[in-house]
């Protein structure tokens, strides 16, 4: 009875392709949608953490002014100097480095070519700080830095967009009214967290920057690097009670620099990601759901219409259930093939958007068993009742039935 | 009270109506379509139920086939009360025993002859190759080779009517209902109907119940039984030249 009735079900199926295709297409566009967004949003959530993990863990960042921000308060704050991170690292225990720094926007030329890059001046433990991995070359040593010498290393973009394909290792580059040589070359980090083309840079030491570019003692950003295990609320607090006392702010007065922590950053941004993440989800279910509205529809609509054929079956000596079952059969069938299809559509749309957008594809079963169950649960229940109505019905009633 | 069956004969009865009433609806608005049917018909029996509209002929039919209930009376099939059977059990006294042809066709459509022809096989859990070969065979007796593969929309008013009839006699049922086989034919095709009914009431023995408001149709029956009112007329035509 099984056998025949899947025989029957797929018979009813093919004999009436438009309308499976009209109640499939709402679950496949609900399903795809969902998942792929879902699948879009965790890509995202990933990507925004990778780049966290690339700018590098463990770091506070110091800077001048109030907050950080757009529209950042620093009138009246004034810069920090090699010494205050000198005393950061002679005072403080339980850091790894601490990187000076200060950025300047220069355009760098070499031969005919020029691009609008940033200068950062620091010293060579930035490196490491900032995870910053060597393609070739070296960094600069530290007679350089204390000597500043015209020494720089370039990022991936600046390579690319002065050098093309030559090696620019040991070649020079001019920078305003000096010329540098180039000694490192930067491994490709990518787009930041913000946007941001994090291997359009050039680094130089701190010195060089002040005295050629700068023309001031001036230091705009401290990057403290913890060792592991190192509680950053407590060095925090260290950093900013030894920062209050060197800039001698008083008591009753607020900061005027701020101490930034990139697991903070890290935990806002994938909060904000996730949210995102949730927001197109929920967006997608909406679409999922006016899907199953579709299928619901249809479903009432053609068990009406073939309230006659259930009179007929009934009429020829079939039971009521049997009638039932051939009607929930086509109703799992249809909807379970729409979830596939759904989720094999999404599987493509996400991978290959993953790729526009540059987020990583990341499969995640619980959505896709969830939306598939959804659909099925739709067209099963949507196929279901009225069928049973149908089949309720006394032969003679449903045969009269136009 | 007249007799509504061959007391004469000494066959022995498939179907036996006694005191049958039918009231659809309630109160003020009911409507008695019977009003104390009583009928027998006997195994391999041809019988034409005729009568005017609303005279409860088609009432009659569907309580016969299965499809409704009488309000009171007693239906014996083959000796089994049929008044007392479940839903399911009369669904599978109609899957085994009864054939059906309605005036109105009642093919699936968008569905070839075949496929509807082997659908009361489908139901009965035969094997495929016994369904094509036994809906190839019944399409053939109702002289339908080569149309197999046709949908009921390809097919004219008296074709379909004989795949209706393929799909009522292709379980070889022991009854055959034809409410107004012919209702929506015109007279040569009717004559084709009929003929093909009285072959198959003839040769394969198959008991045959038909409505009919054609007098020249219910002349291919053996017996009629006339309606009026919803009971049963007194003249019994029993038809003795064969």
């Amino acid at each position: 009875m099984v056998w025949s009735t899947i025989v029957l079900a797929v018979r009813a199926i093919c004999r009436n392709l438009m309308r499976a295709f009209l109640t499939i297409l709402g679950i496949v566009i609900g399903v795809s949608a969902v998942v792929s967004m879902v699948t879009l949003g965790n890509g995202a959530t990933r990507a925004v953490s990778d780049q966290i993990a690339r700018l590098g863990s463990n770091l506070l960042m110091v800077n001048p002014g109030q907050r950080l921000g757009p529209g950042r308060d620093t009138a009246g704050a004034p810069n920090f100097k090699v010494a205050d991170a000198t005393a950061i690292e002679t005072q403080i225990s339980g850091l790894k480095a601490v990187a000076p720094s200060v950025s300047k926007s220069i355009t760098a030329v070499h031969m005919a070519n020029n691009w609008s890059t940033s200068v950062t001046g620091t010293n060579a433990a930035y490196f490491q700080i900032s995870n910053w991995q060597l393609a070739a070359g070296r960094v600069f040593n530290e007679t350089e830095e204390k000597a500043g010498k015209a020494v720089c290393v370039i990022g991936d973009t600046v390579r690319r967009e002065l050098y093309g394909r030559q090696n620019p290792v040991g070649d020079k580059l001019r920078i305003k009214q000096f010329s540098c040589e180039v000694v490192g070359l930067l491994q490709a980090k990518g787009q930041g967290s913000m946007g941001m083309d994090q291997d359009n840079t050039v680094i130089m030491p701190l010195r060089t920057v002040q005295r050629r570019l700068a023309g001031n003692q001036d230091v705009s950003t401290l990057l403290v690097s913890l060792q592991d295990g190192v509680s950053s609320d407590k060095v925090k607090n260290q950093i900013e009670q030894l920062m209050r006392e060197r800039r001698r702010i008083a008591e009753n007065e607020d900061d005027n620099f701020n101490v930034l922590d990139t697991r903070q950053i890290a935990e806002t941004l994938s909060g904000t990601t996730r949210v995102m993440t949730m927001l197109l989800g929920a967006v997608a279910a909406v679409s999922l759901l006016v899907g199953g509205i579709g299928i619901m529809n249809i479903m009432l609509v053609s068990v009406t219409e073939r309230t006659r054929e259930i009179g007929i079956r009934l009429a020829i000596g079939a039971l009521e259930r049997e009638v039932l079952f051939q009607f929930l059969v086509e109703a799992v069938v249809l909807s379970a093939f729409g979830g596939f299809v759904g989720i094999v559509l999404a599987t493509l749309a996400s991978v290959g958007l993953a790729r526009v957008i540059q987020v990583p594809y990341l499969f995640n079963p619980q959505i896709n068993v969830l939306a598939f169950l959804f659909s099925a649960a739709i067209g099963v229940i949507f196929g279901y009742f009225p069928a049973r109505r149908a089949a309720q019905l006394d032969p003679i009633e449903a045969l009269r039935h136009e | 009270m007249c007799a509504s069956h061959p007391n004469d004969r000494c066959a022995a009865p498939l179907i036996e109506l006694t005191g049958i009433t039918k009231t659809y609806g309630r109160g003020a608005s009911a409507f008695q379509a019977l009003r104390g049917v009583d009928l027998r018909v006997d195994e391999g029996e041809f019988v034409a139920i005729m009568g005017p509209s609303g005279s409860g002929k088609s009432t009659v039919m569907n309580i016969l086939g299965c499809l409704d209930v009488p309000t009171s009376g007693t239906y014996e099939f083959r000796g089994v009360h049929v008044e007392t059977l479940s839903r399911n059990q009369r669904a599978l006294l109609r899957r085994h025993y009864l054939g059906f042809v309605f005036q109105s066709y009642n093919l699936l459509s968008r569905t070839s002859a075949l496929e509807n022809v082997e659908l009361p096989l489908l139901y009965r859990g035969e094997g495929a190759s016994t369904r094509h070969t036994a809906a190839r065979a019944a399409l053939a007796s109702v002289d339908l080779q080569g149309w197999e593969g046709h949908t009921a929309a390809e097919l004219s008013g008296g074709q379909e009517q004989r795949v209706a009839i393929a799909r009522a006699i292709v379980t070889q049922p022991t009854l055959l209902l034809a409410d107004e086989p012919t209702g929506n034919l015109d007279t040569q095709r009717s004559r084709e109907i009929m003929e093909l009914l009285t072959a198959l009431n003839r040769n394969q023995g198959i008991s045959v119940v038909m409505v009919t408001h054609d007098p020249d149709m219910a002349a291919f029956a053996r017996r009629t039984v006339h309606f009026v009112d919803g009971r049963i007329e007194c003249a019994d035509h029993r038809r003795e030249a064969e």
